[in-house]
């Protein structure tokens, strides 16, 4: 079955033309069609949409023009604007909005002849670690229908791991790649800040956003990594010379690789079953030659706080967008302006967004904001010499992905604080905008546990290298989930 | 009733000139169809990013320079977040901070009426995104007009306390200040269409008293006039109700050009909270010393002091100066045509008299119409070298500036030369006394007015064409000698 093939294989197929774009993306539709009202990643698929760029892409195939995944289709997170398809960011406020231009990465993927499956669930605006705060519908994880894929990217992490595409484009604010990827088993990986353009992606913090690939091979992720990074003149914040190139993968050892592992991140505020994993994991890998030490980053404890003080406040201002004067709904015509603005405002974010905006706007407001965002700058400033310093004697950070396997879907919902703690191991590398990837490591109770890496900036090339090493040397990495 | 003292604070906004917007590649340009010169960036659609137009950048560094302010080594963009529908991403890129804008602490200086030179400080000189526009659709109801959504526009500030006092030195101000951006050629200056937008702030106290009045800010002022009138009117309503024992409310006020005079627009009973914060979508401008040096030597000779020189050089007086040196390419024109040898008066003269009239009868500068520096000074020859009239010189004017003709042509070709040659004057002057005996016996009798009966008589014979200083002196010498 083609759809089990990892975008490498496919795309090999699709080059040796075994199997036509059309094909590819005609199998992918089909099992989003027969699988997905059991998983809910999806919130928008035009299939018509779908087979024309797949057949514009096996054109290019056949005139010799492609790039090196030309036919393999990625399922989109809904927070990415795709022109002429509906982008809600899974929020009310945005229903019905069809944007009239693609995000650089859209771009980029519709360049390289990579057609869009659909448009992927996420907790609405990318505020969650659930999938379960989409105004729309719940996603499930293909390891267990009850439980959650994570968040905010659930929907893709989830269509990847349950084979409806074989690859897919998340964001990562404070984790919400590496997050759903290691709670469903698969690969996913952050660029550094930078290095893929944020041009297009709904923002959500602006200096934490980052856009990046799920996948269910590290090749995958780099192969997709190559296709949408790079410098974006549209991007102020787009680094020069920033398009990760993934022809550099070997299958080397592990010999002289260097992992630091922070005392803070391996505390018991980790899941026993997830710290046996990652411990079996470290266990294997110095078997490998891999070299391990110990480390402290104090300010790791305060990455929760001060990343929601930051997120929050740049949310604040980055949502106020959203007043039904240009798009999206509007709340009945009012009086005056004022009035419209709240009441749509009101009718269309959820809690957990109004929440948020009403914490963010607190954290800048005249009074607080040296208190708040001021403070939390510093700390992140001290946060990012801490790593640089343990960046000195190592290759990379080691830790858990996250504190715990997946959780029942409800289960967290009603303790709003328990679900932001569980950022706690992925925050630091949006704070510092360093490379971060999560692969599977093991499995607690049947459930996948992953494993975090995080590089120094710009090192994602050696960041994947390693990455893909450790992948070759665990067992478990590429276990698949009990789906048809 | 005490004498009060005004303070007036000048808040200028200038549309700067670049052909697109500040953070997209959108067309500035004004009027037009709605919402036609718009995309995802100055629209703030969702997931759009700015990207700062480094020509914009430029134009507020070199302005800075030239209002000799303290440069920024690092200047960051600020969001200033509030609700409105003219603004689509709910907040406006700015800049805050006392010593965080491009340019702060400098100044400029101006002209008074007694000749003397006044400093005014100048806070700060920083770069924003302008808003939208509100209309009233025909049909009912409102809509916006982004068009004018994200054109770069550059605040400037006086410092506080004021140090400006009257409405004049208020318009005088505007005037240098004005002048000032079009010789950079960063804005066209046009206050009717907005491009240059000023709301002074205007308070007044008790002389001796140490502490400043409530204040109030003025709107809606479209033209150096209403800027003088707004001031001068706000000035003596506030001491007026000083006067009767009343508070002065602290709001904004519009000027009703028609009425002249202002009415309440706003109140400020509470301060909008515009959580100030570095925009994290775009990147901290960097101005090294290189950058700034580079600035500096590309500043052209700035109104105020190029009227100084001319005023030196040429001993022409400050009125005089200040006329030729309001605009650029007119002081351009005034330098040419001294250069190509013409004496600075007459053509200081001419410039501000006939040929500024032809062109603001035209509406046109004069790189537009079809008079050079050398037509003026191949005028200006004719003239000192007594070839022609002056009132002839209006004629020939006239013509040229119509044809584009050389004025020495024009002369020749209608034979406009003026007769200067004493014998041809004496013989026409004797032909007039011979053939009007009875004028000669009524001077000879003391009635010496029909002098002029015989000037007259001269003139008609020669067709104008003589020199009339020469002719009266001839007639003078011919009754005197008869
Ligand atoms: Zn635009």
């Amino acid at each position: 079955m083609i759809t089990r093939l990892s975008a490498a294989e496919i795309a090999r197929e699709i080059a040796a033309r075994k199997v036509s774009a059309v094909e590819v993306a005609q199998a992918c539709l089909g099992r989003i069609a027969s699988l997905d009202e059991g998983y809910g990643c999806f919130l928008k698929v035009d299939a018509d949409q779908t087979l024309a760029q797949a057949r514009a892409a096996q054109a290019k195939i056949d005139s010799g023009e492609a790039g090196p995944l030309a036919g393999v289709p990625v399922a989109v997170k809904d927070n990415l604007s795709t022109e002429g398809l509906e982008t809600t960011c899974a929020s009310k406020i945005l229903k019905g909005y069809v944007p009239p231009y693609d995000a650089t990465v859209v771009s980029r993927l519709k360049a390289g002849g990579m057609p869009i499956l659909g448009k992927t669930n996420l907790d609405e605006f990318a505020m969650g670690t659930s999938t379960e705060n989409s105004a729309f519908q719940v996603t499930r994880n293909p390891w267990d229908p009850t439980r959650s894929p994570g968040g905010s990217s659930g929907g893709s992490a989830a269509a990847v791991c349950a084979e409806m595409a074989p690859l897919g484009l998340g964001s990562d604010t404070g984790g919400s790649i590496r997050q759903p990827a290691a709670l469903c088993g698969v690969v996913g990986f952050k660029p550094t800040y930078g290095r893929c353009s944020r041009y297009g992606l709904v923002a959500f913090a602006s200096s934490l956003d980052q856009i990046g690939p799920l996948a269910r091979t590290v090749e995958d992720a780099a192969l997709l990594a190559e296709v949408v990074t790079g410098h974006d003149p549209r991007d102020s914040t787009s680094l020069p010379d920033s398009t990760i190139r993934s022809d550099g993968l070997k299958k080397s050892s592990l010999k002289g690789v260097r992992f630091a592992l922070p005392k803070e991140l391996f505390s018991d505020s980790n899941e026993p079953g997830v710290l046996e994993q990652v411990q079996a994991a470290i266990e294997t890998l110095r078997r490998e030659g891999a070299a391990f030490g110990e480390v402290s980053m104090p300010s790791i404890v305060y990455g929760v706080t001060t990343y929601y003080i930051i997120a929050p406040a740049e949310a604040s201002s980055n949502l106020a967008r959203f007043d039904g004067v240009r798009y999206g709904p509007r709340a009945e015509e009012g009086a005056e302006h004022v009035g419209v603005v709240e009441r749509t405002r009101a009718e269309g974010f959820g809690h957990e967004v109004k929440a948020r905006i009403m914490i963010g706007t607190y954290a800048l407001s005249a009074g607080y904001y040296d208190a708040y965002y001021l403070r939390a700058q510093q700390v992140r400033s001290r946060m990012r010499r801490e790593m640089d310093a343990v960046f000195q004697g190592c290759d990379a950070i080691l830790s858990p992905t996250s504190p715990v396997v997946a959780f029942k879907i409800g289960e967290l919902s009603k303790d709003p604080l328990a679900l932001k703690l569980l950022d706690y191991c992925t925050i630091p590398a949006n704070l510092g905008g360093n490379p971060g990837v999560s692969l599977n490591c093991g499995f607690s109770g049947g459930l996948p546990v992953g494993l975090q890496l995080v590089g120094p900036a710009m090192a994602d090339e050696r960041l994947l290298q390693i990455a893909y090493s450790v992948e070759q040397a665990l067992p478990e990495a590429h276990r698949r989930p009990p789906v048809p | 009733m005490p004498s009060y003292l005004a303070s007036i604070g000048m808040e200028v906004h200038a549309e700067l000139d670049t052909r697109s917007k500040m953070f997209c590649r959108c067309p500035v340009a004004f009027g037009g169809e709605p919402n036609t010169r718009v995309c995802p960036v100055c629209l703030g659609l969702p997931g759009s990013l700015p990207v700062p137009n480094r020509a914009a950048t430029e134009m507020v560094l070199r302005t800075a320079l030239a209002l000799n302010c303290t440069i920024a080594t690092n200047s960051v963009f600020h969001r200033k977040n509030y609700f409105y529908p003219d603004l689509p991403k709910g907040y406006q890129v700015s800049q805050y901070g006392e010593t965080n804008p491009i340019g702060y602490a400098g100044w400029i200086d101006i002209p008074k009426a007694d000749g003397s030179i006044k400093r005014v400080r100048i806070r700060r000189v920083h770069l924003e995104e302008d808003t939208g526009k509100l209309m009233h659709l025909p049909a009912g109801g409102s809509g916006v007009d982004f068009n004018r959504s994200g054109v770069p526009l550059m605040e400037i500030v006086t410092d506080f306390p004021p140090d400006i006092e009257s409405a004049e030195e208020a318009k005088e101000y505007l005037v240098q200040l004005r002048s000032t951006l079009l010789y950079l050629g960063v804005c066209d200056g046009k206050m009717e269409e907005g491009s240059l937008r000023c709301e002074p702030n205007i308070s007044v106290r008790p002389e001796g008293s140490a502490e400043y009045g409530t204040k109030t800010e003025l709107k809606n002022l479209n033209s150096f006039r209403s800027v003088q009138l707004g001031v001068r009117y706000e000035i003596e309503r506030q001491i007026a109700a000083l006067g009767r024992g009343e508070r002065i409310r602290q709001e904004t006020r519009g000027w009703h050009e028609g009425r002249e005079e202002s009415f309440p627009m706003r109140t400020k009973e509470e301060e909008n909270d515009y959580r100030y914060f570095p925009d994290p979508d775009l990147v901290p401008m960097a101005f090294d010393e290189a950058m700034r040096e580079r600035a500096r030597t590309s500043l052209p000779e700035l109104p105020l002091a190029k009227a100084r020189r001319y005023a030196e050089q040429s001993g022409l007086s400050a009125q005089d100066c200040a006329l030729l040196t309001a605009d650029q390419a007119w002081a351009e024109f005034f330098e040419q045509a001294v250069a190509l040898g013409a004496p600075p008066k007459p053509v200081c003269n001419w410039m501000n008299s006939d040929f500024a009239k032809r062109l603001n009868e035209d509406g046109i500068g004069w790189k537009a119409s079809k008079i050079t520096p050398a037509h003026l000074v191949d005028l200006v020859k004719l003239i000192e070298s007594d070839a022609i009239s002056g009132k002839t010189a209006k004629e020939v004017f006239a013509e040229s500036f119509e044809s584009g003709e050389m004025p020495s042509a024009v002369v020749l070709a209608k034979g406009l030369v003026q007769i200067s040659d004493r014998d041809q004057i004496e013989a026409a002057v004797r032909e007039a006394i011979e053939a009007n005996p009875a004028s000669v016996a009524k001077y000879k009798s003391g009635q010496t007015g029909v002098a002029g009966f015989f000037v007259g008589q001269v003139m008609r014979a020669t067709g104008g064409q003589a020199n009339p200083g020469l002719v009266q002196e001839a007639v003078k010498a011919a009754l005197e000698k008869v």
